[in-house]
């Protein structure tokens, strides 16, 4: 099926990476979490790359990080001191939390290649003042691009990128509406899986995969394995280790509220703006219910209700990256409203290299009999 | 003529106490509260004379009062984890709890927050805001990863000033008087200015001044800068330290001062007497810190571009370059031996580039230094023996390095 493909290609970013940069020519750029205005990357002719850590052990990055850093970084830094991100010729790193911002200021030292440009994305996204400083940054980050490209970022280009990403959201929307009733074949580790390919293919050749994949989920009878829906919440739900103990228990994901899945294709650029930059920058105004964005609203726990109640999810996940600030703030305040209303939580640490995820087995098991999975 | 020989630390003492009492009061009498970061635009708050407290002040002062935990167990058990600032575990089960032996403050009916010390206190105060339903007012202050604070970050930050007064004026029913912004401003520099002169004093030989002090009048220019009394009070003390210098004393009567270092980082609040002790058995001053910059705002009285960009400027908001030639500097201004590093577990900002401004400090000026762990105010996380190895190596380096001849 084309899912297993596109799970393949997560499972092998670099070897997506290389053979589109063989095929095309084009030159790939890196973006570090949370968020990176991919569309300006792709409009410039470049493969935007997700740079989201991985298995890495260790070493060389202990002379930067003490150890109470949060794995994604930590690894990010390893890979980068030993080499592995040699083909990109940029690393975009953006400032949303105190770590990020040491870490482009590590990179410049530590990593001389690739070079890093440091995004700096406004907290007061909502006032127009704000809007402009998003603007003026991207402005900022289009002259960098084009240095490297030696061509012009015109706005038609910008515009049709942006078409091409809105094109990805509304496919993966349109996927993890139809993958819960598929518990079977698309379970945890798959959907996260497919997800994650976004970040290692070009968006209009992964949309274009994506829809077919989701055709052919389509053609098939629903699966009713007993198995019961739950929503992710969290910056990422990783490894493969620690999902598949959510198919071994009988859970399948519902709804994910996810930094790295729902949250990169939530919500689309709006349709008017004085600019496509204007656009770009309007859309990080209008994206709620995240840690890394100031809302002092505090939308979230409100609409991981809304997951439950529109997907009649079981219960909720927590899947808490170890020594994330952002994230860990945000726990008290939505678990509170989650409990009021006797919404299910199961509260789990992770990292994003795990020797212990067996240890989850037993926790995740007793949740989902509780659920009556 | 009693009020002629009161010294600062008494002043310090009565006005801190006033300080809270009005809040108190204020806040009796129904008035309107803010809850500030500690490098906050006060300046405003001070021109509507709306009555502000400081969350780190105050959780500091628990600290040192050593009553941090049972806060930090409370917030824990909330569901806050361990691995957060413990300055926002404190003042969030202080929230709460509302009873503390440090002293108590009013809650707040604002929240007033800039993020040129950090992303994390955003996190702690939109939590604040939202727990108690209350407006927030926020400066993002882009952080320069370039040297130099950018124009378009000076333009968005004093579009957010403005933004602010409109905010201001709308919750207290009053138009904002620029002319007394102008005022309060002209005080504010000029108790920065005093405040960098004390501390500066520091830099003569032997130090009139011990570090540990700086730490106590600390908390009075978080909230103090912009009010008459904060700068006769920096005056009254940078006075008595000239007074010392001009003597030739040092920081202590009953010992010399051998070694000279600075601090980097937070106060270990829990121990704070516990590390002082450590340093001065081994004769060791610690003359400076980090801190005395970060509220040396000083910008042109009236004018909010300049203000924007002196709030930027904090050493905290800025690139590792500039960290790294800030800590160079004081090396040299201040004459200094070796450098302790606080690897505070509260600060990841601090920590996460603290290896690298070591080695390269280290690599231009040739000072010694050594890092130890350690907690702003939670005192499970830090080991005093750990502390004195540290120390005692730092020493030994300061000793060869003396007995080198450098």
């Amino acid at each position: 099926m084309i899912i297993d493909e596109l799970a393949g290609i997560a499972h092998d970013p670099r070897k997506s990476v290389d053979e589109h940069i063989a095929r095309t020519g084009k030159k790939a750029i890196g973006c570090f979490p949370v968020y990176s205005p991919e569309e300006l990357v792709y409009a410039a002719g470049m493969l935007p790359v997700g740079m989201w850590g991985g298995q890495t052990d260790i070493s060389k990055a202990t002379q930067y990080l003490q150890s109470f850093c949060c794995s994604i970084m930590k690894a990010n830094l390893e890979n980068g001191l030993n080499g592995v991100y040699d083909a990109l010729s940029m690393a975009i790193i953006p400032t949303f939390c105190d770590t990020l911002k040491c870490m482009g200021e590590v990179w410049k030292t530590a990593v001389p290649k690739p070079e890093c440009f440091t995004f700096v994305f406004p907290q007061n996204r909502k006032l127009e003042a704000g809007v402009d400083f998003m603007r003026s940054e991207l402005e900022r980050l289009r002259a960098r691009l084009e240095g490297i490209s030696g061509a012009k970022i015109g706005d038609g280009d910008i515009e049709r990128a942006i078409a091409v990403y809105d094109e990805y959201r509304a496919a993966a929307r349109d996927f993890v509406k139809t993958s819960p009733s598929y518990p079977l074949t698309v379970n945890a580790r798959v959907r996260h899986n497919v997800l994650k390919a976004a970040f290692f293919m070009d968006k209009a050749e992964y949309a274009a995969k994506l829809r077919a994949a989701t055709a052919e989920l389509k053609a098939l009878p629903p699966e009713d394995g007993g198995s019961r829906g739950v929503v992710l919440t969290g910056l990422l739900a990783e490894p493969d280790g620690f999902l598949d103990l959510f198919a071994d228990s009988r859970l399948h994901v519902a709804a994910d509220d996810l930094v790295q899945e729902s949250k990169q294709f939530r919500v689309d650029a709006p349709k008017e703006g004085a600019s496509p930059l204007d656009r770009l920058a309007r859309r990080l105004s209008d994206m709620d219910g995240c840690s890394l964005l100031y809302d002092s609203a505090r939308t979230r726990g409100q609409k991981i209700l809304g997951m439950v109640k529109d997907t009649g999810a079981a219960g909720v996940v927590v899947c808490m990256m170890k020594f994330c600030d952002p994230e860990e703030f945000d726990y008290p305040i939505y678990k509170k409203e989650l409990e009021k209303a006797g919404v299910p939580l199961l509260y789990l640490e992770i990292e994003q290299k795990m020797d212990s995820a067996e240890q989850l087995r037993t926790r995740i098991q007793t949740f989902a009999e509780m659920l009556g999975a | 003529m009693e009020q002629k020989t009161e010294s600062s630390k008494a002043v310090l003492g009565r006005l801190l106490e006033r300080h809270y009492q009005e809040a108190l009061d204020e806040k009796a009498k129904g008035g309107l509260v803010a809850w500030a970061t500690s490098i906050s635009p006060q300046e405003l708050l001070e021109t509507m004379d709306i009555k502000v407290v400081y969350p780190e002040n105050h959780a500091a002062a628990i600290g040192a009062r050593k009553q941090a935990e049972s806060f930090i167990e409370h917030s824990e058990g909330n569901g806050y984890s361990v691995d957060i600032c413990s300055y926002a575990r404190v003042n969030l089960g202080y929230m709460e709890i509302q009873e503390s032996a440090a002293g108590n403050i009013p809650l707040p009916d604002l929240i007033f927050c800039c993020s040129n010390i950090c992303n994390t206190v955003i996190k702690w105060y939109e939590n604040i805001a939202n727990e108690l339903g209350i407006p927030m007012i926020l400066f993002d202050m882009p952080f320069n990863h370039t040297y130099d604070v950018s124009d378009e970050s000076t333009t968005y930050i004093r579009r957010q000033l403005e933004e602010a007064i409109k905010t201001l004026e709308a919750l207290k029913g009053k138009k904002f008087d620029y002319d007394r912004l102008k005022e309060v401003m002209k005080i504010s520099t000029e108790t920065a200015r005093s405040w960098k002169a004390a501390t500066m004093l520091a830099t003569a030989k032997p130090s009139p001044l011990n570090g540990f002090d700086l730490f106590n009048y600390m908390a009075m220019i978080v909230c103090m800068r912009g009010k008459q009394e904060g700068l006769d009070l920096f005056n009254l003390w940078k006075g008595e330290l000239e007074e010392k210098a001009r003597l030739g004393l040092g920081p202590w009567k009953d010992a010399e001062e051998q070694y000279r270092v600075m601090w980097d980082g937070i106060a270990c609040w829990p121990y704070l007497s516990d590390t002082y002790k450590v340093l001065k058995k081994y004769g060791i001053n610690m003359v400076t810190s980090t801190y005395p910059d970060s509220w040396t705002v000083i910008y042109d009285a009236g004018d909010l571009d300049s203000m924007a960009r002196a709030y930027s400027s904090n050493y905290v908001n800025r690139n590792l370059d500039f960290g790294v030639d800030n800590i160079a500097k004081i090396v040299e201004d201040f004459s200094l031996d070796g450098i302790v590093y606080h690897s505070n577990r509260s600060c990841k900002f601090m920590d996460f580039r603290q290896f690298e401004v070591q080695r390269r400090v280290e690599a231009r000026t040739g000072v010694p230094s050594v890092i130890f762990d350690g907690d702003q105010t939670d005192p499970r996380a830090f080991s005093l023996a750990q502390y004195e190895m540290r120390i005692q190596t730092l020493m030994e380096m300061m000793r060869e390095r003396k007995e080198g001849g450098q």
